[in-house]
């Protein structure tokens, strides 16, 4: 007898006493909505100390330099005028995935085209697309569509910089979920990499991107 | 109104002053106790210790007792828990289905003390006067069980002369749990040491709660450290009136 | 002797499901573990607070709960169907699904299939399905060495520590006790770390990286696998779940069989509860969903474990199966007082508190966790806490119905129950407990078991008269 025999016929053993059919499951939870209040989101993300800026799609690329620049100026040594002149002389290298609008990429703009994780790791930055965002609790979900990239590509480098629609935005975790497909693969992003192992206090800053920056575009979806 | 009183063993034996005080409260609010003397104890030593096929015969001694009357009050939630809780439970697990629909039946018009005066007896201000500091213990059973919600509460407010002070941690279990006293002392003991220490910290000179078991719990460890905070029934602060 | 096809416990012999000692001596010794305590207070404290704060914000949490306790209904009720349904999903979209009859065989299951891929080490994302069977263990016993990657599992590793709650395997563990435990066994620690949280988490990121990049096997369980599509899901914090289930070639999930949800959409419900009741956060920072392989994207091999080990023992049981219900939150733990007082080794098992006490001893049977279902006050905050509404307190007690018990007690309890359900002997009996009382002033001195009370508590005076005499006499 093979196990997966077995163990079926230990569950349906264990189960011959059991009532054939159980009640329908009541959903009177929540599932009806009013449009997402983008106020929500930016409030529950900047309570994840994420960074939130509402640009028109014009300024996206122009934002993603001043948040490159501005995390380069960070992590130079304060010291060293060298560094920081090398700090703004250069631009940041800033990892896309291969399908998101060029109009969005900003100068050192690099496309995924399956590099090696260590160039990945390298990135200053990664920018993406995202597939929807739930207001409610500040979470945004990717769904390695062209424009958001392997999932690999959101996870090395130490700053990840999400587009988001106004459109993307629905109030609620249900209508996150039926917004969805189940067959790609999914990462669903409440702020930045985050721990609460050290006397169940939330620290920032594990192993997944440290600094989570959303760009929340102004006006129409500029598409 | 016809109130049939369930005395409880553990009050019965060693907290009469609180069966009394139930009487005399009910009646001083015009009604007529009856105290049926078959009585004994509702079982829930025994079935929480794993003993239900000795619980059984409880069961049933506490259902012919009080099915001829309308409605059963027991100043202790505790009890009422196991009434409403458990016995239909125990009965029906050993095959008696006559017996747990009759203990579910009797178990529905069983009250805690504060249940009747505020859902029956449609009182909330019963008159009382008790010119203590005092401070409240919700009890698990009361509160999670019984669910009697802030019923004790809202009595406790309108008795005069009281100062009534908030019990910190007041929802954390006192540790007594019957049988699991002994069985984890310690841990018991643990949790009646926090118990205490926040009881003497509201300044209290009472603790009262509607259960006469964690009484006894919370009030041998205070007796025990002679911190002069004295355990007190609701029933008797309610029972309680100026010239009394 | 077990029968084919019959539910069967754990086996002994293999996994952590098994105490040294009962409950009341281990936590007797727990008890005295004044830095523990504190820490504990502390974390469960906290917890508490944010778990409520968070559960307040919704005005539907009492649905959310009912939808999940009956969702937990239905897939007991279906489970052979659903596993079935799992297995076609997850192999049509290109995983490969193994069962596990129990700890032994997932483990043999495991270490087969790291060895074939010739890598000599696993990166590990936290799981309590692997942690039960031990399986760190076993990869250890064949040379295979497990790197745990959640940073309170680390430092369960690091310091060769056991873990002693469901969430945080650490949390019994305060800030400068881990900075002890990095600088004494976390190669290439900076020797001037301090006990400041941020700094401790960024030195397990130092030290992990280079491991993720380099290791080409992880190891996970799973919080959630809907049968209807095939896809997992995996619930986390810190990014290290993102890194296993993201960079290795190979993947191997290990999955206790009643973690199924039938449908896509039930994820709404489970989504929703489980953060808040667990570190209690409206979301947790990272949840991956995958379904079987992605070309381009992750590991390309893919292997779900479907684990028994003791669980269709459970669903025999029409009270007890209940506990399958359970996702693992922790909500119960933190807010027993009897866990925040003794910490989650006392519980012997790697399911500790309150879940642990119902868990556990239906896993091995009864009669190798006797004490467990004892562990408790029934004080019933578990029950309130728990986000598909496991009733803890009434499985406890019909555990305890079914727990062996003493000689001397279960003759003390056929005399209660005999005085009891005779009014007459009753009232004697309280008569002759007066005069026993004249023996032990304030009870000091009663013998065993009584002993354990007045070692700090008085018993009270004995009243001259019982409510029945007086009564009688009015």
């Amino acid at each position: 007898m093979s196990s997966r025999d077995l163990i079926l016929g230990r569950v349906r053993a264990a189960l011959r006493d059991a009532p054939p059919a159980v009640a329908p499951v009541p959903r009177d939870y929540r599932r009806e909505f009013p449009a997402a209040d983008l106020e929500i989101l930016v409030d529950r993300l900047v309570d994840y100390k994420a960074e939130v800026y509402r640009v028109p799609p014009s300024e996206v690329a122009a934002t993603v330099t001043a948040i490159t620049s501005r995390a380069a100026a960070a992590s130079a040594p304060a010291s060293s005028a060298a560094g920081n002149d090398a700090a703004v002389s250069r631009d940041a290298a800033v990892l896309v995935p291969p399908g998101l609008p060029e109009a969005w990429r900003p100068a050192g703009a690099f496309p995924d085209d399956g590099l090696a994780p260590d160039r990945i790791a390298a990135a200053d930055a990664v920018l993406t697309a995202a597939a929807v965002a739930v207001a409610e609790t500040g979470t945004i979900v990717l769904d390695a569509s062209p424009d958001q990239g392997r999932r690999i590509i959101t996870l090395l480098p130490d700053v990840h910089i999400i587009v988001l629609r106004p459109s993307q935005v629905v109030a609620s975790v249900p209508e996150a979920v039926a917004r969805l497909t189940p067959g790609r693969p999914l990462t669903w992003i409440s702020g930045p990499s985050a721990t609460s192992d050290i006397e169940l206090n939330r620290v920032e800053g594990v192993h997944g991107p440290r600094h989570l920056h959303v760009i929340l575009l102004e006006g129409d979806d500029g598409d | 109104m016809r109130i049939a009183l369930f005395a409880t063993c553990l009050a019965d034996t060693l907290y009469p002053q609180a069966v009394k005080a139930t009487v005399l409260l009910l009646e001083r609010l015009g009604h007529e106790v009856v105290f049926p003397f078959e009585q004994t104890c509702c079982g829930q030593m025994h079935i929480n210790t794993g003993y239900q096929k000795d619980a059984l015969p409880l069961v049933r001694q506490y259902v012919s007792t009080f099915d001829p009357y309308d409605v059963i009050v027991a100043p202790s939630g505790s009890c009422v828990g196991s009434i409403r809780h458990q016995h239909e439970m125990v009965a029906r697990s050993h095959g008696e289905a006559g017996l747990a629909s009759r203990a579910a039946d009797v178990g529905a018009r069983t009250y805690e003390l504060s249940e009747l005066l505020i859902d029956v007896l449609k009182v909330e201000d019963v008159g009382a006067y008790y010119p203590h500091r005092v401070t409240y213990h919700p009890t698990c059973h009361s509160l999670r069980v019984a669910r009697v919600g802030d019923k004790p509460l809202r009595l406790l407010r309108q008795v005069r002369g009281i100062d009534l002070v908030e019990l910190p941690g007041a929802e954390q279990c006192c540790g007594f749990g019957g049988t699991f006293s002994l069985k984890n002392a310690a841990t018991s003991t643990a949790m009646l040491a926090d118990k205490m220490s926040n009881v003497v910290s509201t300044g209290a000179d009472v603790c009262t709660a509607g259960d006469a078991s964690c009484l006894m719990h919370i009030g041998g460890g205070l007796s025990r450290l002679r911190t002069g905070v004295r355990t007190v029934h609701l029933a008797e602060i309610l029972a309680s009136t100026e010239i009394s | 002797m077990t029968f084919l096809g019959m539910p069967a416990f754990a086996p002994r012999g293999v996994g952590h499901l098994r105490g040294d000692e009962p409950f009341p001596a281990a936590a007797r010794t727990a008890l005295g573990n004044s830095q523990m305590r504190r820490n504990l207070r502390h974390a469960t404290t906290t917890i508490r607070g944010k778990s409520g704060r968070v559960i307040a914000e919704l005005p539907d949490w009492q649905d959310l709960r009912s939808a999940g306790s009956a969702i937990k209904a239905d897939v007991m009720s279906r489970l052979p169907e659903l596993l079935e349904e799992l297995e076609t999903r997850v192999t049509t979209a290109g995983g490969t699904v193994h069962w596990a009859a129990d700890a032994n065989e997932a483990n043999e299951i495991v270490t087969r299939l790291v060895r074939e891929t010739g890598s000599d080490r696993v990166i590990k994302v936290k799981s309590m399905a692997t942690q039960e069977i031990a399986l760190n263990e076993a990869l250890e016993a064949a040379g295979i060495t497990p790197v745990e990657t959640d940073l309170a599992e680390l430092i369960v590793q690091l310091g060769e520590d056991k873990p002693s709650h469901i969430l945080v395997p650490a949390i019994h563990r305060n800030r400068s006790e881990i900075r002890e435990i990095f600088l004494r066994a976390m190669p290439g620690v900076d020797p001037s770390l301090t006990d400041d949280p941020p700094v401790l988490a960024a030195a397990a990121r130092r030290y992990l990286r280079e491991t993720f990049l380099s290791t080409r096997v992880a190891v996970s369980g799973a919080n959630f696998a809907i049968a209807e599509t095939g896809t997992l899901a995996v619930v986390e914090s810190e990014g290290n779940g993102r890194m296993c289930l993201t960079l290795p070639d190979t993947l191997i999930t290990v999955m206790g069989i009643e973690k199924i949800l039938p449908t896509w959409r039930d994820l709404e419900v489970f989504l929703q509860l489980l953060p808040r009741a667990s570190t209690g956060e409206r979301m947790n920072p990272y949840t991956t969903m995958w379904t079987g392989v992605t070309p381009g994207d992750g590991p390309q091999n893919f292997h779900l474990v479907l684990l028994d080990n003791g669980r269709s023992a459970v669903l025999a049981d029409e009270v007890g199966r209940q506990a399958l219900h359970c996702i693992r939150c922790s909500a119960c733990l933190n807010v027993c007082p009897v866990y925040e007082r003794t910490g989650g080794h006392a519980y012997g098992s790697v399911y500790p508190g309150p879940i642990g006490a119902i868990l556990s001893p239906q896993l091995t049977g009864i009669e190798d966790n006797a004490s467990l279902p004892y562990a408790s006050t029934l004080c019933g905050a578990c029950f309130d806490a728990c986000p598909v509404k496991i009733d803890i307190p009434s499985i406890l007690v019909h555990l305890r119905n079914q727990a062996p018990h003493p000689r001397a007690e279960r003759a003390v309890m056929a005399t209660a129950s005999r005085v009891m359900q005779n009014p007459r002997l009753y009232a004697r009996a309280q008569r002759a407990a007066k005069l026993a009382r004249i023996v032990g002033r304030r009870g000091r001195g009663l013998p065993p078991p009584f002993s354990g009370w007045t070692a700090g508590r008085d018993l009270p005076e004995f009243p001259d008269q019982t409510f029945r005499d007086w009564w009688a006499a009015r």
